[in-house]
């Protein structure tokens, strides 16, 4: 599993379950010219993996569990030949405050210059947050989705027990939801319980 | 309306953070209290300490770490109260258990006769037993150490202990990973109902009155709040006192057991709150009434002597390199005066000492409070030993050198 190393590239273990949060990492650090990069999930024996690796930065997620696991594993390691912590620049306490704010934690190899380390937690943050609003839009339409079919129900409930056209039927679940202040799905998943309880067909 | 975002970790002994916020405690004192749920302490410990959160439920001992520079980022803690004491197991799995006495109660109730047949066990064992413990820097692996030391096991040497989060646990159990594990509840009850482990140790009968949670804040912005702080303070204490209410229990139980706190069954919940712990699947739960207290005998006073027993541990353990700054500055990470400031108005009892000799307690005992009169439970540690703040090096030295002193 040793690699040979050249001298000035830094290896970076990227630490993480999602596959696609770590390809999106992954692709930004090799376009911006990395490319000794490794990603590992962290399961089973990932630690004693990580020790043959001998990275000069670690990548995670800051939700991932195994954090406490990684740290350990930091503390008392032999295999290490230096020593890594989580990457703390007094003099820009603020970059690693992001860091933890787009939820990424960062550990580097003892005695790495702050400049090599810094793009890198740079880079990380934008694509961490990039993901984070790709997940945020997701998961946005998904919910658009499942409204659409909501609303789409209690529609085809009001046409087939009052009769009504496709268009009364929605303005009708609008003005309802208007005058009670609620949202028209709110609306629509009240129309569908009560139809089910009274035994409705829908 | 003030808001306050405190980081947690899904355990039972969160309990009075979610009752603060779910029965109006804190937004009674004007708290509106937010609360963040992690998976791992690091990132806990991050959000704290770069500020995300105001405070978090933390383990007593890492924010003494945290305060000392070992882990991670240095950044001083302050702690004005303790959320808990009590409430973890050491569970092992059956095939380790078997050499073990075979009855739950008399092993529960005899932890120094269980750790000279854990001794035993590891020799009979195929290889080192892997033990999982939440953190270095928790109270669960402090107290194993001191369990596993006093039958002459090598905590370093003759077991591993494996670091995984407490979620985490029950799977590593499953998958054969770990031979065992001590964790906060209901963890510990997840595995054993699996029929995956069988309760060894219970931290009640290890420490009667061990340290365990405790609502840290960066020392600075502590200070810089006094008002917030003592608000919270309040809230909590009113809190832990509806936690502590047999008649509540059950509500309580079903709050934890909400996905967005715990996240696991009512009914295993209680068995922690109710102190009524089964110590194999299926089999009559052993009654252990002081396996979890939030409020009585004054549970929530920070008393100094406790962050100072954690100090002479991590000395004990090589953790830290004894020195008068170390031993100072971890005695400070918890501020009985500010839990004094914070409810000097209120009729709650409160002691007038910030120091006493831990594990010195053995029936109730009655004490002299400026306010109100208080009863010690009793404190004692298993093997009988007492912790005088005034005499670490002694106490270390009781240890002898074999055990890590």
């Amino acid at each position: 599993m040793l690699q040979v190393r050249k001298g000035w590239v830094l290896r970076i273990v990227i630490i993480d379950d999602s596959g696609a949060r770590a390809s999106v990492l992954e692709e930004g650090l090799r376009e911006a010219g990395y490319d000794d990069i490794h990603v590992m999930p962290p399961r089973g024996a990932f630690v004693a993996r990580l020790e043959r690796m001998a990275p000069d930065v670690v990548l995670m997620d800051l939700g991932n569990p195994s954090r406490d696991t990684l740290e350990e594993m930091l503390a008392v390691s032999r295999a290490l030949a230096r020593p890594i912590a989580m990457f703390v620049d007094q003099s820009e306490a603020d970059a690693t405050a992001a860091a933890i704010d787009a939820g990424i934690s960062a550990y580097v190899v003892d005695g790495l210059r702050k400049e090599r380390v810094k793009p890198i937690l740079d880079l990380a943050i934008r694509r961490f947050n990039a993901f984070a609003r790709m997940q945020a839009e997701l998961e946005e339409a998904r919910t658009q989705l499942a409204d659409r079919k909501t609303i789409d129900r209690a529609k085809a409930i009001l046409m087939a027990t009052r009769g009504l056209s496709e268009p009364d039927a929605y303005a009708l679940l609008r003005t309802t939801a208007m005058n009670q202040g609620k949202k028209m799905v709110e609306i629509a998943a009240a129309l569908i319980t009560a139809s089910d309880l009274l035994g409705g067909t829908s | 309306m003030t808001p306050i975002r405190i980081a947690f970790l899904g355990l039972t002994d969160a309990a009075v953070l979610v009752a603060a916020r779910e029965k109006g405690f804190a937004q009674a004192e004007g708290i509106a209290l937010e609360l963040l749920r992690d998976t791992s302490w690091a990132t806990l410990r991050d959000r704290l300490v770069y500020g995300q959160v105001q405070a978090a439920h933390m383990l007593a001992p890492l924010a003494v770490a945290v305060t000392l520079g070992l882990s991670q980022q240095p950044c001083a803690l302050a702690a004005p109260c303790k959320l808990n004491v009590n409430g973890n197991l050491l569970v092992m799995a059956p095939d380790f258990a078997a050499a073990l006495e075979p009855d739950a109660t008399a092993r529960l109730g005899d932890p120094l006769a269980t750790a000279h047949d854990f001794a035993a066990a590891i020799g009979l064992h195929h290889r080192k037993p892997i033990i999982g413990v939440v953190h270095r820097f928790s109270s669960h692996a402090l107290i194993l150490r001191y369990f596993l030391a006093s039958a002459g096991i090598d905590p370093d040497r003759d077991v591993v202990l494996r670091v995984l989060p407490p979620s985490l646990m029950v799977e590593a159990m499953r998958t054969g990973e770990i031979d065992g594990f001590t964790a906060g509840e209901p963890w510990g009850s997840a595995a054993i109902d699996a029929g995956l482990a069988e309760a060894v140790a219970a931290s009640e009968r290890l420490w009667q009155r061990g340290v365990e949670k405790v609502l840290a804040f960066r020392a600075d912005w502590m200070d810089a709040h006094p008002e917030t702080v003592d608000a919270l303070v309040r809230a909590l204490a009113k809190a832990a006192l509806w936690c502590d209410d047999p008649a509540n229990r059950a509500e309580l139980a079903l709050l934890l057991a909400d996905p967005a706190h715990v996240g696991q069954p009512a009914a295993l919940i209680e068995r922690a709150l109710a102190g009524r712990i089964v110590p194999r699947a299926g089999e009559a739960p052993v009654s252990l009434p002081d396996f979890m207290l939030f409020a009585r005998e004054a549970t929530p006073f920070p008393w100094r002597s406790q962050a100072l027993w954690i100090y002479s541990q991590l000395v004990r353990w090589k953790m830290v390199k004894p020195s008068d700054d170390a031993r100072a500055r971890a005695a400070a990470v918890f501020r009985p005066d500010v839990y004094r400031r914070a409810l000097a108005d209120s009729d709650l009892p409160m002691p007038g000492a910030s120091m006493k000799v831990e594990g010195a307690v053995a029936a109730p005992l009655p004490i002299g409070a400026p306010r109100g009169s208080i009863t010690l439970g009793p404190d004692r540690f298993f093997d009988g030993r007492a912790f005088d703040p005034e005499r670490i090096e002694e106490y270390l030295a009781s240890f002898g050198p074999s055990a890590g002193a």
